[in-house]
């Protein structure tokens, strides 16, 4: 055998080894994802089936109240609040850390690290600590179960975070770009339109996706500031399918396909600047 | 003239640029905390709104001293940090060293390895609450299939069982967040000195604990810092998986808040507890955060 045949199969090898690892570290969520296809006979069947029988669509029909319902589940407009809220306190995130990323990387102020700190502390305040003072707030000022009441307090939540990314992003461009820029006659606004952002582009666009998932996926803030259909999000609407003692397994799966879907599409599109933004922010200071 | 303004104007620029972001958090967490700081200091029910007026002091942070439930959810809650960031921590290594070390395909891997970040913590809740289920659950159905037991193992039902389902499930979360920023770490990594260390004749090991590990640290440190931020977020996996149970055997301090709280309507002492369960959290972000801006020192990336 010659060396270099030896180091290819020596290299694929690794390969399948670390793919096989992988996908063993992902079938929890694939057999979730595969149970929201199978009857729920299936499921329940003793001794188990290994290998799918049939797959159906009947159990997304089923919870979006389509067919024979059994449970009507209002499925539709949990995934509408979910969206609204998720998009619209995204966004607001965005514009507010790209005002506070772009200070934090392009001006020397005094107490700029306290203030770094106090902001990232602020975030680490456990959710369901917090969730305690705002439902009494909120009630008090009406805004509980309203999405209006959830989005601000998702601001809140993506702030500090895209702050910490964005500012990072802004690092990794030289300063003498935008120096340049104002030499030729631009204002600062300008060169801040015209060279920064388009540079920094990919990284806001990752912050986003990082913000969404984050208001798209909380469950503790949102189950106690939510009560009705004008506000549940998906995450909440997850646990109607869990009565008493029984627990829908098909009908859960498939709203856990639906919850998925979306994140798993914005994550893969931004999955290159996701990785780089991470890191930089962090390391040169 | 026209320099002391650009001076004044940028003097107040940052001022301008942060004022949304400091509201914003000033408004929705700062106050609040404020205003919890205060019913923490009152026998307040919810049922009994005028309670409220009433100021007490500290005397629910007195009885949480003697308070035995508490104490067993707030080392349980350590001790479940402890493991369970660790095991992340080693995990998400071992997950990027191998991918770093393959020489082709490894952007396909990457990809997949992201899939866990996704999910959010209420599914990982239910996910796992299905497969540790002991009757229909796929780890029962497959040691049974394969014949390693021949009876229902209780995963979620014995106590000790269902602490150690809960804490596979928040590692299974959390693992690939380590793997992505170490792996960015590895890829960042100069050649150099690992070329000439092995010329030198140091075998692998001796490579990884003087070279590679070294350089990753900061990336540990950001890694553990952005992680505790919102450690918190495994009180969602306790409530689906549990709900604290068998007998608040698997209650970590955010699950007792929210019995306290909403389920009992104690929210004086509910609010005492959060404010416990807050400075836990500031002092892990603190702690790793002080250890990030020492590495980063040490890298020179300084102002």
């Amino acid at each position: 055998m010659t060396r270099a045949l030896k180091q290819r199969l020596s290299a694929a090898a690794l390969w399948l080894v670390t793919f096989l690892l992988m996908v063993i570290m992902c079938i929890p969520g694939l057999w979730v994802v595969l149970s929201a296809f199978r009857p729920n006979r299936e499921i329940l069947a003793r001794p188990p089936v290994w290998v799918p029988e049939r797959l159906t669509l009947n159990n997304f029909a089923k919870i979006f109240g389509l067919g024979e319902a059994q449970v009507a589940i209002p499925v539709g407009s949990y995934f509408m609040n979910s969206l609204v809220i998720a998009l619209t306190s995204t966004f607001v995130a965005l514009v507010i850390g790209m005002a506070g990323g772009y200070a934090f990387a392009r001006f020397r102020f005094r107490f700029k690290n306290s203030l770094f700190l106090s902001l990232m502390l602020l975030r680490t305040v456990p959710a369901i600590a917090l969730s305690l003072p705002l439902f009494m707030l909120w009630s008090r000022l009406g805004i509980i179960d309203t999405q209006m009441g959830l989005i601000i307090v998702y601001i809140a939540l993506n702030v500090p975070f895209t702050i910490w990314l964005i500012d990072g992003f802004f690092r990794q461009i030289p300063m003498s770009l935008s120096e340049a820029a104002q030499v030729d006659g631009c204002t600062r606004w300008q060169a801040f339109w015209k060279i920064e952002f388009p540079l920094a582009k990919g990284g806001i666009a990752a912050a986003g996706v990082f913000a969404f998932l984050t208001s798209w996926n909380e469950y503790a803030l949102a189950a106690q500031l939510t009560r009705s259909t004008d506000s549940k999000t998906l995450p909440v609407g997850l646990m109607d399918f869990t009565a008493q003692f029984t627990i829908d397994w098909a009908g859960m799966s498939a709203m856990a396909v639906i919850i998925i879907v979306p994140a798993l599409i914005l994550t893969f599109l931004v999955q290159k600047h996701l990785i780089r933004g991470l890191t930089f922010g962090g390391v040169k200071g | 003239m026209l320099r002391a303004l650009r001076v004044r104007q940028t003097a107040l620029a940052p001022l301008i640029l942060l004022t949304p972001a400091f509201t914003v958090m000033l408004f929705v967490v700062a106050l609040p905390l404020a205003f919890s700081l205060y019913t923490s200091m009152t026998p307040y029910r919810l049922i009994r709104p005028e309670t409220l007026d009433i100021f007490i002091g500290t005397r629910n942070y007195v009885r949480l001293w003697d308070n035995a439930a508490f104490w067993a959810a707030f080392w349980r809650t350590i001790l479940f940090l402890a493991i369970a960031l660790n095991a992340e921590l080693l995990l998400g290594l071992g997950i990027a060293l191998l991918i770093n070390k393959l020489t082709w395909g490894q952007r396909t891997l990457r990809t997949i390895m992201m899939f866990p970040m996704m999910f959010s913590p209420i599914l990982v809740g239910f996910q796992f609450k299905f497969i540790f289920n002991d009757n229909i659950g796929i780890v029962n159905n497959a040691l049974q299939s394969l014949g390693l037991t021949d009876r229902a193992i209780p995963w979620l039902v014995d106590a000790q069982l269902a602490m150690f389902s809960i804490i596979v499930a928040e590692v299974w979360m959390s693992t690939s967040i380590f793997a992505i920023l170490l792996l960015a770490g590895l890829l960042a990594m100069p050649r150099d000195p690992v070329e000439a260390a092995k010329v030198d004749g140091c075998n692998s090991w001796q490579v990884f604990r003087h070279i590679t590990l070294p350089f990753l640290m900061p990336f540990i440190f950001i890694a553990m810092t952005i992680r505790s931020l919102d450690v918190a977020r495994a009180y969602d996996i306790v409530h689906v998986m549990t709900g604290g149970g068998p007998a608040g055997r698997t209650e970590l301090l955010w699950t007792l808040i929210a019995r306290v709280g909403y389920d009992n309507a104690r929210m004086g002492e509910a609010n005492a507890m959060a404010y416990v369960s807050t400075l836990l959290s500031i002092a892990f972000t603190v702690f790793f955060f002080r250890k990030l801006m020492a590495a980063r020192r040490y890298m020179g990336g300084a102002e």
